[in-house]
């Protein structure tokens, strides 16, 4: 299975080989502050569209995933590898790609951002909603059959109200996670050219080249305030919304809230929009929709056909995609092979490194915030930003600090990687603490647990399953991170520290597609390799022994 | 007479297992059921009373044999009330109702005229808009039965729809139901309960099917033609809950059940709730009517039915026609101390269980004297399927346990026989 997607990516490589010559020069990027916001707006509106397409992708293949028998046996391993594939390695082929299907414009450029965006995004949002398909109540799935609805009906009335606190949940996770890939791919080096696409992660980019640090301030300062915003006027909302959505009989007691659903649903506006247009339209649309034909026949038909149509395709693909790939790997030898591999693993210390060091002060910093109520209170939002703040447009000034302490990126890598990595931790560890059963700290307290006994009876324990979580996410981001981190300039100065990322990012920059693909395939093995000789494990301890009920 | 509703011929269900084995669920059910009826389904748990449900309403199909319906296609005509309501937890009242109509795709209008009317008559009125959450247990299931009846069933389903609420809120809704029916106020032609009730069955209904176990039969039925509204104190009434009662613990000796099965399965009952039993009855010191005693542990049949195989199993208590009583071993074991009952209980299970005589003998032949849990999952699943050998072995293990024949280490999830030695390398990770 990995061997295909790898197969796949050679030739998606292959195909922008060919392609990356005739290109516009990058836009101009003004450094005027007032520029700011439509920058912003720009970079927003990126993330948004990469959003939607992530939404309708991951319903489409959770469905399909979880309906058709050819989805359980493909499409759930499948995902489960294009997971760990660090999609930053072949960010630059892919802008290479789609820059050269509309030469002379942006058009491809914004393609090929849009579309990083889209695959950081789409994956465990396509897990999340498979995931409920899979474990829909059996009592609701009756109901909805002995009353006949439609399967249009079905996944409008059932589906996706099982699926949506899951699926709002990962949406949100997704969405923060991926500014992180907007600031990437806006400012992208392939083959000894840069292209800028005009938004806050170029505009940071820019100010960092011309070393103007009022404006590096001022991208800080809007990038913040664009994820609050976000966080306020939409996740917000959505997720109190979204409570309606919960399995359970009972009303609790908290329930999220805010104020911007309130507004709109006390809206005389908005509420007639629903009632007299929205709603019928919807109602009329499943209700053809769901108007029973001769579907039986058609369907079994239509999915014999289809799956053997498809299993063709997919044929066909590989094997292109194969003599593609096979034509670049010529001239890469066993020496090389093992070299790469050698730096993988130099690479796979960093982000070991930096995850344990991560740890090291999240995790006491974590169950700090989480036993206090009121310093979690304003400690969670600020950490849930600082997780989704991209980190790599602080890069260059990290760098900064590092050569005048005269301290190489072989080491001073891993600070950078857990720039952005250590908040997950945090984050999970808080959540983590927070979730501790009163009455299990109660009894702790009646038995006199102290100092190392707590941690090691109680805490640590009762956070484990929430430790692995956020390691897992962490690790996942420092792979990532490596790509960019392993490779910085400062000045006009630059310096690259030895490994997979650095190595991968140095092919790019030379437009060397065979090195670039051999990059890919090795961090993708450890990835998986590491996922499942770690995590995997890791991951059965938490749900057996610590798991609390 | 006219053709009746719905008919079932000769219906058998069978379920795969992995390893590819087979477990029947029913077998050669035949039933009719007729216009103007309320039948009842009485049957052991797990005897397949609700999978009996789900055919007649069409969302599970016979393995072999037919179901016929009037209307001529498969499951159209009925309507379903759950146990657990099945309500949709996003939805309103009103819109959990139209959610049947929606399917008929019929107008806005039209929607929401029979839906208002039925709620209206269901006793709903001033909650359309509510959500189920806010409702209490008997309000959701007034929906469900809403839900059903707007559809205009030919015949309503109902898989235990009293057993999830009180005892009064159960009462009070039955009595709306009977009384819809009675006053003829409903279209409903006919209506089939699942219950666990005896007394519910002879409240309600006109017929009882009883089902017997593994796999399950049709082992009687019962005509109940006491005028409605029906006394519980009226003596034919407490006779006809006897009748039923001794039917459903009679002990099926029927020469089939050599075939079915070559497992002497165990019922999933844990030492302490047996123990328990056996203390009560030794304090009654006399025979005890089963039924009775299950009124004064409040315990449903389903529950309370099996400690007393259990019971049985291990020899320590015997029961006869509905009455139940100790044996010597029995009140030996009520009798005698903690680590006395053990004892008692070890050497009754040696005697009288094979799997879990099987089990120590397994494992004494072993040198190291530790086998996996798997191990005899494994064993069990090819005779009785995945889910029912995890159940048996649990309680093996749970026995095994208490008698301190072997001990269970739940980490590496392996069985051992526990010696001194052996106790203090007992691995803790």
């Amino acid at each position: 299975m990995l061997a295909a997607v790898l197969i796949l990516l050679m030739g998606i490589v292959r195909l922008g080989s060919g392609m990356a010559a005739p290109l516009s020069a990058a836009s101009h990027i003004s450094l005027s502050p007032w520029n700011l916001p439509l920058y912003a707006g720009e970079s927003l509106l990126r993330i948004v569209i990469a959003f939607l397409f992530s939404l309708v992708f991951a319903i489409a293949y959770g469905y399909a995933a979880a309906k058709t028998r050819l989805g359980q046996r493909l499409l759930v391993p499948l995902l489960d590898i294009l997971q760990s594939v660090p999609v930053l390695g072949f960010l630059s082929a892919t802008v290479a790609f789609f820059a050269g299907l509309f030469p002379g414009s942006t058009v491809g450029l914004e393609i090929a951002s849009v579309f990083a965006i889209f695959t950081a995004q789409a994956w465990n949002m396509a897990f999340s909603f498979y995931h409920t398909e899979m474990t829909l109540s059996r009592d609701l799935q009756e109901a909805s059959q002995v009353y006949r609805l439609g399967r249009w009906q079905r996944l409008w009335y059932l589906e996706l109200p099982s699926s949506a606190i899951s699926l709002i949940l990962n949406s949100m996770m997704s969405f923060g996670g991926s500014w992180f890939f907007l600031a990437a791919s806006e400012n992208v080096t392939y083959a000894g050219r840069s292209y800028l696409l005009p938004g806050v992660g170029s505009y940071m980019a820019v100010a960092e080249q011309r070393g103007d640090v009022g404006a590096m301030v001022a991208a800080v300062f809007v990038m913040i305030v664009l994820i609050v915003a976000v966080d306020q006027i939409f996740w917000r909302p959505v997720v109190a919304w979204s409570q309606r959505f919960k399995m359970e009989q009972t009303r609790s007691l908290d329930e999220p809230s805010s104020f911007v659903l309130t507004i709109l649903q006390r809206s005389v506006l908005v509420s007639l929009l629903e009632r007299k247009v929205l709603r019928p339209t919807l109602e009329a649309a499943l209700a053809t929709l769901s108007r029973p034909r001769r579907r039986r026949r058609t369907q079994r038909l239509g999915q014999g056909t289809l799956g053997s149509f498809a299993g063709l395709v997919a044929v066909a693909v590989l094997t292109w995609a194969a003599f593609a790939g096979a034509h670049l790997l010529h001239g890469i030898d066993l020496a090389v092979v093992l070299h790469v591999f050698w730096l993988g693993i130099l690479t796979f210390l960093r982000v070991a490194a930096a995850v344990l060091l991560g740890a090291l002060w999240a995790v006491p910093a974590g169950v700090y915030i989480g036993l206090s109520p009121r310093v979690s209170s304003w400690a969670q939002p600020v950490a849930q930003i600082a997780a989704s703040f991209p980190a790599n447009m602080l890069f260059p000034v990290v760098v900064a600090i590092l050569l005048r302490l005269h301290t190489g990126l072989n080491i001073g890598a891993v600070p950078l990687m857990m720039l952005g990595t250590q908040w997950y931790i945090l984050f999970n560890v808080m959540a983590g603490t927070i979730a501790i059963p009163s009455d299990l700290k109660e009894a702790a307290r009646v038995f006199g647990l102290r100092g190392g006994l707590r941690w090691r009876q109680l805490i640590l324990p009762a956070i484990f399953p929430s430790l692995v979580t956020g390691g897992v996410t962490a690790a996942g981001g420092a792979w990532n991170a490596s790509i960019v981190a392993e490779v910085a300039s400062w000045g006009g100065r630059q310096v690259t520290a030895q490994g997979v990322g650095a190595y991968i990012t140095l092919a790019t920059a030379h437009g060397r597609f065979g090195e670039i693909l051999l990059g890919i395939a090795v961090m993708s093995l450890l990835v998986v390799a590491t996922n499942r000789l770690i995590w995997r494990p890791l991951y059965r301890l938490a749900e057996t022994k610590y798991h609390i009920d | 007479m006219p053709e009746p509703l719905i008919s079932l011929q000769g219906v058998h269900k069978v379920y795969e297992m992995p390893g590819g084995a087979t477990g029947t669920v029913l077998e050669a059910i035949d039933l009719e059921v007729r216009e103007g009826e309320i039948l009842a389904i009485l049957g052991p748990s797990g005897s397949g009373k609700s999978t009996l449900l789900r055919i007649i309403a069409g969302l599970a199909a016979p393995s072999r044999g037919t179901v016929r319906y009037r209307s001529g296609v498969v499951g159209q005509g009925v309507a379903l009330v759950f146990q657990s309501f099945a309500l949709f937890p996003w939805m309103t009242v009103q819109e959990n109702v139209e959610i049947g109509l929606r399917a008929q795709g019929l107008t806005t209008k039209e929607r929401e005229r029979k839906a208002l009317q039925v709620i209206d008559m269901i006793g709903l009125d001033g909650f359309e808009g509510a959500y189920p959450k806010e409702l209490s247990g008997g309000m959701r299931q007034r929906v469900g039965f809403a839900r059903s009846l707007v559809v205009d069933p030919d015949v309503l389903l109902m898989d235990e729809p009293f057993s999830a609420l009180d005892v009064l809120t159960a009462e009070n809704l039955r009595r709306d139901l009977l009384d819809l029916w009675i006053e003829r106020r409903i279209p409903t032609k006919a209506i089939i309960i699942v219950t666990h009730s005896i007394e519910e069955a002879v409240y309600l209904a006109d017929r009882a099917v009883i089902l017997s176990r593994d796999p399950a039969r049709i082992a009687a039925q019962v005509p109940i033609t006491l005028q409605h509204w029906r006394e519980r104190e009226d003596h034919r009434f407490v006779q006809l809950v006897d009748q039923i009662y001794g039917l459903l613990t009679r002990r099926e000796t029927h020469p089939a059940q050599q075939s079915g099965r070559r497992v002497q399965t165990v019922p999933p009952v844990r030492s302490g709730a047996l123990s328990g039993l056996l203390e009560l009855l030794e304090d009654q010191d006399e025979r005890v009517d089963l039924y009775w005693l299950g009124e004064e542990l409040s315990l449903d049949v389903e529950d309370f039915l099996p400690i007393v195989e259990a019971a049985e199993l291990l020899g320590l208590a015997k029961v006869a026609e509905g009455d139940i009583e100790l044996t010597e071993e029995g009140r030996n074991y009520a009798d005698a101390s903690l680590l006395r009952r053990k004892e008692i209980f070890r050497d009754q299970a040696l005697e009288r269980c094979p799997a879990l005589q099987n089990m120590v003998h397994l494992l004494r032949q072993k040198s190291n004297g530790r086998m996996n849990r798997e191990f005899f999952v494994d064993i069990l699943e090819r005779s009785v399927g995945a889910d029912e050998a995890e159940r048996q072995v649990d309680t093996l293990v749970d026995w095994g346990r208490y008698s301190e024949l072997f001990a269970y280490d739940q980490e590496s999830r392996q069985l051992y026989i526990e010696t001194e030695a052996a106790e203090e390398t007992a691995p803790t990770a």
